[in-house]
């Protein structure tokens, strides 16, 4: 564990009251700003005295990042709403509950009433070893300590490791994914529209980052489609404890059901890899199939090929295989069909 | 070196090294594209002489005996060499593309390119040492007359010195370099091996002391971009117009007879008068 100092290193503050002046600063300052959300993830880099931004730039008086509107029967959530705002939202909790049911399991009450769903999607890996300030890969360096012979890593990747083998904490992350949501990025006078799979990447890709998110960037909504408002879904995180603890593994699917036949589906789980992992071939196996066992006991399968487990996380294989196939047969309390 | 290299503080609370800067990758790039502008000005002012066409008549009568096709490189050496060929371009491409931004999941290719860049060079160490002739390719003091032949030849004098045998001064020289470099990059890469994920060793970065890992990655990333530079400079050099009969032969196998009496000294490489395969 690092020294908790509580005291942070020096840095410029900047509140800006509109998204312009946020760019701006941004813009000015490139690398060396720090965004800030609902500080959730900031704090603890901060203190532990790990990350050393010259410039923060707090969003926190940018008002026309909060709200939520509807969107030609989808919706678009600003970065900076509340989880606890998201989770209790009418419009999501008719629309979307699989949204409603992520959010109101991230974390603790304190911490949804301050963190934010931008925050919760851009947040960094919680791998112990780099959160210390080791320089592993992901920190620069050209070592995963979580993946040797003697690593504590029962947290850690099964799927799609490349050196680093830390994973995607996000609760809202896969629910996002599995909704065909788009994030709305701006920089300077440009914005950019991504789907929620392409905002999330690999350490094949950057070792460095679990988002897109280069600097200047500013996520500025989620905008979420009516593709999937009021479609059966599916929502479980499994954790060491029932608050305050980021997944081991969580499930969100969304299932477009033709009577008794799931006639298209959406299904990630969490927790898996270094984003969330996207169960595609489930997807195309369980298309005109009913939601019965045996469907479940295919998908389940499929669903764990080519896992590789570490040293102390092969318990994730049967994990997902259990939250599979209780998102195919909907026996959780939640389950809406 | 504090910039060339960056550093980083183990777990330990040591200063270890952890690779070079890749600044050096843009001046192994900018020094090699300046190197073909230098050396392409420099040759539309070159003086350089070959040997007189009369000389050349006079040695093709003395030595009729030779077939119209002399072998330069046998199929095996040259499938040796673009697979060696393909698998550097693999290599510098994987290492290099993300530097420059181009993302994607370049480790398994690149480890993979190692080891047939690796597979290729071990048995090439094979194929020189028991089929071709060893020494053919080495540099050392016994071409100090050659070299100042060369030279002279460079400003214009018609130096009476010796021609090349098999292979061109440029050509050894450069083939050191490329050894030094290459056996480098396949220790320091082998090693690495242990770094990542590949099903043939089992991952363990613990083989070494974080200050051994730290030089193997420098010296990898040194030779990596040092390859930059060769590489660049190779394809140039193949490509020149007064170098392709060298290229052609490195494709075809063979040179002219007259080829092989302009540029080469009969009497260092003595051609195989069984011809072209």
């Amino acid at each position: 564990m690092p020294p908790i100092r509580d005291v942070m290193p020096a840095f410029e503050l900047f509140q800006p009251a509109s998204v312009g002046d946020a760019l701006g600063i941004l813009d000015r300052h490139g690398a060396d700003a720090w965004v800030m959300a609902g500080g959730m993830d900031t704090f603890d880099w901060l203190k532990d005295r790990i990350k050393k931004p010259k410039v923060v730039v707090d969003l926190g008086m940018v008002d026309e990042l909060r709200g939520i509107k509807d969107a030609s029967g989808g919706l678009e959530i600003g970065a900076m709403t509340t989880l606890t705002t998201v989770a209790n939202n009418p419009l999501v909790k008719e629309r979307f509950p699989l949204l409603a049911a992520a959010a109101l399991i991230v974390a603790s009450p304190q911490i949804r009433n301050q963190g934010t769903v931008g925050g919760n999607v851009s947040q960094d890996a919680r791998c112990w070893y780099y959160r210390a300030g080791w320089p592993c890969y992901r920190a620069g360096g050209n070592i995963c300590y979580a993946d040797t012979p003697t690593s504590v890593n029962r947290e850690h990747a099964i799927f799609n490791a490349d050196r680093c083998v830390a994973v995607n904490p996000s609760d809202t992350a896969p629910a996002l994914i599995a909704l065909d949501a788009e994030f709305v990025i701006k920089r300077g006078s440009a914005e950019r529209v991504v789907p929620a799979r392409e905002f999330f990447v690999g350490p094949g890709i950057d070792i460095t980052r679990l988002t897109v998110l280069q600097p200047g960037d500013l996520l500025t909504a989620i905008r979420i489609p009516a593709t999937w408002a009021g479609k059966a879904h599916y929502f479980e995180k499994v954790r060491d404890r029932q608050v305050w603890d980021f997944a081991l593994v969580n499930i969100a699917a969304s299932l477009n059901m033709s009577g008794s036949t799931i006639s298209d589906a959406r299904m990630v789980v969490n927790g898996v890899a270094a984003e969330p992992y996207r169960l595609d071939a489930v997807e195309a196996a369980i298309k005109g199939k009913p939601r019965d066992k045996a469907t479940a006991d295919l998908a389940a399968d499929l669903a764990v090929q080519g896992a590789v487990p570490l040293r102390h996380n092969a318990y994730k294989i049967p994990l997902v295989k259990a939250l599979v196939k209780r998102a195919i047969r909907g026996e959780a309390e939640w389950a809406t069909s | 070196m504090g910039n060339l290299v960056s550093w980083a503080r183990s777990p330990w609370g040591d200063s270890v090294l952890t690779h070079i800067s890749w600044d050096l990758f843009w001046a192994a790039l900018v020094g090699g594209l300046l190197f073909l502008l230098a050396h392409g000005g420099y040759m539309l002012f070159s003086q350089h002489r070959k040997r007189e066409s009369s000389e050349v008549d006079r040695m093709e009568a003395e030595y009729k005996g030779l077939p119209a096709n002399i072998m330069r490189h046998s199929f095996v050496s040259r499938v040796f060499h673009w697979v060696m060929a393909f698998s550097m371009l693999t290599l510098l491409f994987t290492a290099f593309l993300p530097i420059v931004g181009v993302r994607f999941a370049w480790v398994y290719w690149h480890w993979m390119a190692g080891i047939l860049l690796t597979a290729s060079v071990m048995f090439h160490i094979v194929h020189a040492t028991l089929v071709l002739d060893f020494w053919s390719i080495w540099v050392g003091p016994k071409d100090i007359p050659e070299f100042k032949a060369e030279m002279l030849r460079e400003v214009g004098i018609d130096a009476p010195g010796p021609k090349s045998g098999k292979y061109p001064l440029g050509n050894r020289l450069y083939h050191l370099a490329v050894l030094v470099a290459g056996l480098s990059v396949i220790a320091s890469g082998i090693l690495m091996m242990w770094r990542v994920r590949t099903g043939i060793v089992e991952r363990n970065p613990y083989i070494l002391t974080d200050a051994t890992w730290g030089l193997t990655y420098v010296v990898h990333g040194l030779m990596g971009v040092g390859f930059v530079g060769l590489v660049i400079a190779h394809i140039y050099f193949a490509l020149r117009p007064e170098k392709l009969w060298i290229t052609k032969a490195m494709i075809f196998g063979t040179i002219t007879r007259r080829q092989y009496l302009e540029h080469h000294d009969p009497d260092r490489w003595v051609a195989d008068k069984s011809g072209s395969n």
